[in-house]
Parts: C-alpha cells; sequence; structure tokens
C-alpha cells in the first residue's frame, strides 16, 4: 500500500462514526427530556458548547489563539437582537442565518489582520477588535441601548409553528437542533481534506507551504467559518434569552471560552461539548459555594490545569473509561484526545 | 493654547505612568518571551500595599512607595520561583491561560479582602491641587510622577547600559544560550529582572491609585493598555516603550478631552492600525521570536 492511500485509509477510518459518538448524541436528546426543570442551564451549555466548539475550530484545528472571540459572539447576538427587534426579519431560523452571516462578514474582513504576525500579534489584534466592538456598542447607544441593552425582544414561533414557551422547552430543543446540525457539518468539514491541511498548518505553517498548502487563504477560511459559528452561537443567545448587553464582547466571555475549551481538550470536535458541560457544573458549584467570588476557583483551575499539562489531565480523565473499554471489548483503547500542544 | 498645553501636561504624565506600569512587561513579553497578562495584578498588589499602609497605619506617602516596590517585587519573585519558572518553554496558550487564571484569582481576591469599590490614597497636601506656570496649569500630584517616572526612566536606561547586570541582562535576552555558556546565570537573571519589572509596576500601581483609579478590576481593565504599550513601543530597547507610553498617553488624553464622544475607541485603531502596519512594533527589531 503507497503512503499516500494509507494516510487516506488512516482519515477514513477517523472520520467514521463510533458507537461512542451515537451514544453521545443520545444521551444529550435524553437529557432533554429526562429533566424537564432544567431547560434554561442546559440550553445555556448548549450555546456555550457550540462558541466553544467554533473556537476549537481555529485554536484545535488551525492553531490560532484568540483572546477576542466574543467578537463575533456579540456581533450575532446584536444582529438576531435588532433583526427581532425591529422585525426585520421575523422568523427565527431565518434570523439566525442572517446573524450568523454577519458575524461571518466581520470574520472575513478581519482575518486579513489575524493572518499576520505570530501569536503575541494576533492575541492583541483579536483582543483590540473585541474591544473596538464593545466600544462602539457603547458609543452608537441609540441603536444598541447602550449598558442597557437591547430590551423588549420578542421572539416569533420558529418557523411560524412553534412558538418559544416561557419554560425554554422549545429554546432548548431549538438550540440542540442547530448545534447538531452545526456540528455535522464542523465535523465533516474537519475530516475533509480542507481540516487535514489545517493541521498541518497548525503543527508547521512552513512545511505546509512548501509542500503546496495555501496556508493564508486556508486561514482566512477556517476563521471566517468560525465567526460563522461564533454569530450563531450569539443569536441563539439573544433568541433564547430575548435579552443582547454590552458584555457580550467582555473580555471574560473570550477567556471562560478558553477555560472551556481547555477543560474539554482542543483539537477534537467533543473537547468544546464536554468543556461546556463541565464548565457550568463547576460554575454553578462555586457560585453556590461563594457566589460573589467564584472568579477564584474558575482562575484556580485554569492554574491548577496549566501547571499539571493539559495533556496529562486528560490522560487521567480518561483512564477509567479506558480501562472499561478494555475490560468489555477486550482491546485497545479507543478513547483518547488527538491533541498535539498549539 | 494653555488648554493644550495643560493637556499635554496631563498626557505626558499619564504616558510616564503607564511606562512604569508597563516596563516590565517588556522584559518579560518582549525579552524573555513570555505571556504575561497577570502583570496588572503584581501593580494592584502594589497600589493596595500603598494604601493600606497610609490610610489605616497612617505611614507618610513617601514612605509607604519604596515599600509598595519591595512588596510587589517580593510577590514577583516568589511567583517567579514557584510557578512561572515551569511555563517559560511552554506554549504561549498554555501562558494566557495560566496568566488569566492568575489574573482571576487575584481580582477575586482583592474583591474578598478589599471590597470591590474603588479606593484612594490620602494624599499629603503638599501633593493636592495645582499651580500655575506662565498660565498654564500643573497638577502637583502629577508633576511628582514626571518626576519619579523621569528619574527613573534615566536610572533603568543607565542600569541597562552601563552596569554589568545590564550588560548581563542584554547578553542573557540576545542569546541565552552563548549568554550560560560564558558562565552568566540566565534563570537568575531573569528572575531577577521579573521580580525588579513586578517591583516597578508596584511602584506603578501606588501611583496611580489618584490618576487612573484603583479597584479590584484594575489588572483586567488596563491589560490592553500595558500590551499595546510593549507590542507598539517593541522591545529591543527601552527607549520604544517609553516613547509607546508617551504616544499612548498623550493619544489617550487628548482623545478623552477633544473627542469624548469616541472613548476608548481612538487608542484600539491606532494599536491595531500599527500592528498591522509594522507587527513587529513602531520602534522594535523584534517583538517576539
Amino acid at each position: 500500500m503507497s503512503a499516500a492511500s494509507d494516510v487516506g485509509h488512516h482519515a477514513q477510518r477517523q472520520a467514521r462514526w463510533h458507537y461512542g459518538e451515537i451514544a453521545f448524541w443520545l444521551v444529550v436528546l435524553a437529557c432533554g427530556f429526562a429533566f424537564p426543570s432544567r431547560y434554561l442551564i442546559m440550553t445555556d451549555i448548549l450555546r456555550l458548547a457550540l462558541f466553544a466548539m467554533s473556537l476549537d475550530l481555529i485554536l484545535g484545528y488551525a492553531g490560532i489563539v484568540s483572546l477576542g472571540h466574543a467578537a463575533f459572539f456579540g456581533v450575532g447576538a446584536y444582529a438576531a437582537g435588532l433583526l427581532a427587534l425591529h422585525g426585520i426579519v421575523k422568523e427565527p431560523v431565518l434570523a439566525l442565518i442572517v446573524a450568523g452571516l454577519a458575524a461571518m462578514v466581520l470574520g472575513f474582513a478581519t482575518s486579513f489582520l489575524v493572518i499576520r504576525g505570530v501569536d503575541l500579534t494576533r492575541l492583541m489584534v483579536t483582543l483590540g477588535i473585541a474591544l473596538l466592538l464593545e466600544a462602539l456598542a457603547e458609543r452608537f447607544s441609540n441603536i444598541t441601548g447602550g449598558t442597557d441593552g437591547l430590551q423588549g425582544i420578542e421572539m416569533q414561533p420558529i418557523f411560524g409553528e412553534i412558538p418559544f414557551d416561557m419554560f425554554g422547552k422549545a429554546g432548548f430543543f431549538y438550540s440542540l437542533a442547530v448545534l447538531f446540525l452545526l456540528f455535522l457539518f464542523a465535523r465533516r468539514v474537519v475530516h475533509s481534506p480542507f481540516g487535514l491541511s489545517l493541521r498541518a498548518i497548525k503543527n508547521n505553517p512552513l512545511r505546509a507551504a512548501a509542500i503546496g498548502i495555501p496556508v493564508n487563504r486556508r486561514l482566512i477560511a477556517i476563521y471566517t467559518l468560525a465567526a460563522f459559528y461564533a454569530g450563531i452561537a450569539g443569536a441563539l443567545f439573544t433568541q433564547t434569552t430575548a435579552i443582547a448587553s454590552l458584555d457580550v464582547f467582555s473580555m471574560e466571555r473570550s477567556a471562560d471560552l478558553m477555560l472551556v475549551l481547555v477543560i474539554g481538550g482542543t483539537g477534537y470536535l467533543y473537547g468544546g461539548l464536554i468543556g461546556a458541560v463541565i464548565f457550568r457544573m463547576l460554575q454553578e458549584l462555586f457560585s453556590t459555594i461563594t457566589p460573589q467570588y467564584w472568579q477564584f476557583w474558575i482562575g484556580l483551575v485554569l492554574v491548577v490545569i496549566v501547571l499539571v499539562g493539559r495533556q496529562r489531565l486528560h490522560r487521567w480523565v480518561l483512564y477509567v473509561p479506558n480501562l472499561i473499554i478494555r475490560q468489555i471489548a477486550g482491546r485497545k483503547a479507543i478513547v483518547a484526545v488527538p491533541e498535539s500542544d498549539s | 493654547m494653555t488648554a493644550i498645553l495643560t493637556n499635554l501636561f496631563d498626557g505626558v504624565a499619564y504616558g510616564m505612568l503607564l511606562f512604569v506600569l508597563a516596563c516590565g512587561l517588556a522584559v518579560t513579553l518582549g525579552l524573555m518571551n513570555f505571556v504575561n497578562l497577570a502583570h496588572g495584578a503584581f501593580a494592584m498588589a502594589g497600589g493596595y500595599v500603598c494604601m493600606v499602609l497610609v490610610n489605616r497605619m497612617g505611614w507618610p506617602f513617601f514612605a509607604a512607595l519604596p515599600l509598595a516596590f519591595v512588596s510587589s517585587a517580593a510577590i514577583g519573585i516568589a511567583l517567579e520561583r514557584t510557578l512561572y519558572r515551569h511555563l517559560y518553554t511552554r506554549s504561549h496558550l498554555d501562558q494566557v491561560l495560566f496568566t488569566i487564571g492568575l489574573t482571576f484569582m487575584s481580582v477575586a481576591a482583592v474583591d474578598y479582602i478589599q471590597g470591590s469599590s474603588r479606593v484612594f490614597i490620602n494624599l499629603p497636601a503638599a501633593l493636592q491641587g495645582q499651580f500655575d506656570l506662565f498660565g498654564v496649569g500643573i497638577g502637583r500630584y502629577r508633576l511628582m510622577i514626571i518626576v519619579i517616572c523621569g528619574l527613573l526612566t534615566i536610572a533603568l536606561q543607565m542600569v541597562l547600559a552601563k552596569t554589568r547586570f545590564g550588560s548581563r541582562l542584554r547578553a542573557a535576552v540576545d542569546d541565552p544560550r552563548a549568554a550560560s555558556g560564558l558562565g552568566i546565570n540566565v534563570p537568575q537573571v531573569f528572575a531577577f529582572t521579573f521580580a525588579f519589572g513586578c517591583g516597578l509596576a508596584g511602584l506603578g500601581g501606588a501611583l496611580s491609585a489618584e490618576i487612573l483609579g484603583l479597584d479590584p478590576y484594575f489588572p483586567l481593565k488596563f491589560m490592553i493598555y500595558f500590551l499595546i504599550v510593549v507590542t507598539v513601543g517593541g522591545s529591543s530597547s527601552i527607549t520604544g516603550p517609553f516613547l509607546a507610553s508617551l504616544l499612548l498617553g498623550i493619544g489617550d488624553v487628548a482623545g478623552k478631552y477633544y473627542v469624548p464622544k469616541m472613548g476608548p475607541f481612538v487608542i484600539y485603531t491606532m494599536m491595531i492600525v500599527i500592528l498591522i502596519w509594522r507587527p513587529n512594533g513602531l520602534f522594535g527589531r523584534t517583538a517576539a521570536r
């Protein structure tokens, strides 16, 4: 077997659906029926998961460190809010897509700034863009509502059929559907030759360029796509909570997002999803212990994760599941975090 | 005309202050290539130490300033030896995560100990108010800042350029391997420099309580300013960050005075434009290697 077809075979095997993945989504769906009193927080987790998946696309796959991913989240959130408030696009799904596209346009425009320079410059530029947008939103308070945020948003029924109820049931299943569809698409993208080329760029941009990958164009494409995802996450936020305020742009949101991704693990799409669940649980736990100072514990978690080492941590976490799989299936472990340090 | 001069004066004072706050970061970020987003936390520590000493224990302001420096430097060296040291060789992502974590912890901890409201340091009467010099209103406190920070800058420049330690530091930065081959204890030099930078930040924090405002969110609010100073100024010399701080200070004061509606907008736009135009900083050879 030649090397090229070997690589192709390997990539195809990786791209196949595992039983574990199907089980994962069934569990998520089952949660929707099992905990009817917890729709609000579960919707929150889904949104966060989508947002984290968006960051994973650029951080985990393309290796772009961003401290300002909230910019796209915020644009999506305000776009969806304004569309609904002024009745421009009434139908939520359509508005969702329009909001995503708005973020995508911004992502495309700013991607040219981001692909220049090294990690540090990227960090600064992404952070700067988010801060700039926050300042803009504050400045044009006649449009955005300033520090009060957009208020009085009334959502129309989804497809004109299913209204948003006050328990958040419709919102939950709506978010879940959106997340699942976007996940399918992201999964397709990262397992495509395009996705493989992104990993090559992440590992070594110079070598990637040498074997004929158009590095800059690929980075622009994935950055734009990630912006679209973040915009959708932001729009979901506005649509399910009926509010959009200035804090959608805040730096804490971007930082929290990084924590989500780091807890879950970068470079595989489930990282964001699992991380979102764990992060929200941690946050709930900490804010019940110390309502005012939960940030301290979140910070401590970050510090400990980095000091212990992300890869080692994931080995520990996966130790028990792998042990069980080995006992039952009698073969080598299949659950692993395919993560290379960025 | 006098309004312009007063603004210029305020801008220079503000810029000098930013320089003292950020020049420690110029060393860690620019020279040691370590992304330290927690730099503001050291500044905040110094500010709070000074506040407690002056307000609660009745120390004179000028006696409390050196102690702000010392305490921040002590915290800096303790953290450097125990935690930071392990992260020098890690990826930038790890460094960002780690230092953001530290920042969050410091914010919550100070909030817990001192409360979330803004604190003021009781200034001696000699530093309050302003006087006229040829019709230009000059704030006494700001004049003091310019004097202190100006002297510090000259001293720093002298230390870097003339002393044995300065040449060791420059050697260690230029090529750590060759420097350690020549018998320079590179980790020690870096640790000392790190501590000194933290101390300067602490001093800056104590001085800035009056001008920038000191509250638990200080590290988050001013993080971007420190980063701007370093990335725009580059790090090949001390002059780069110094000029960048002055530019930033004057630009920010003038922006807030003449176009108050644009808010911080001007600064961020300027930063992005400069970074796109010269990714290695205005005055720098290399901002990061």
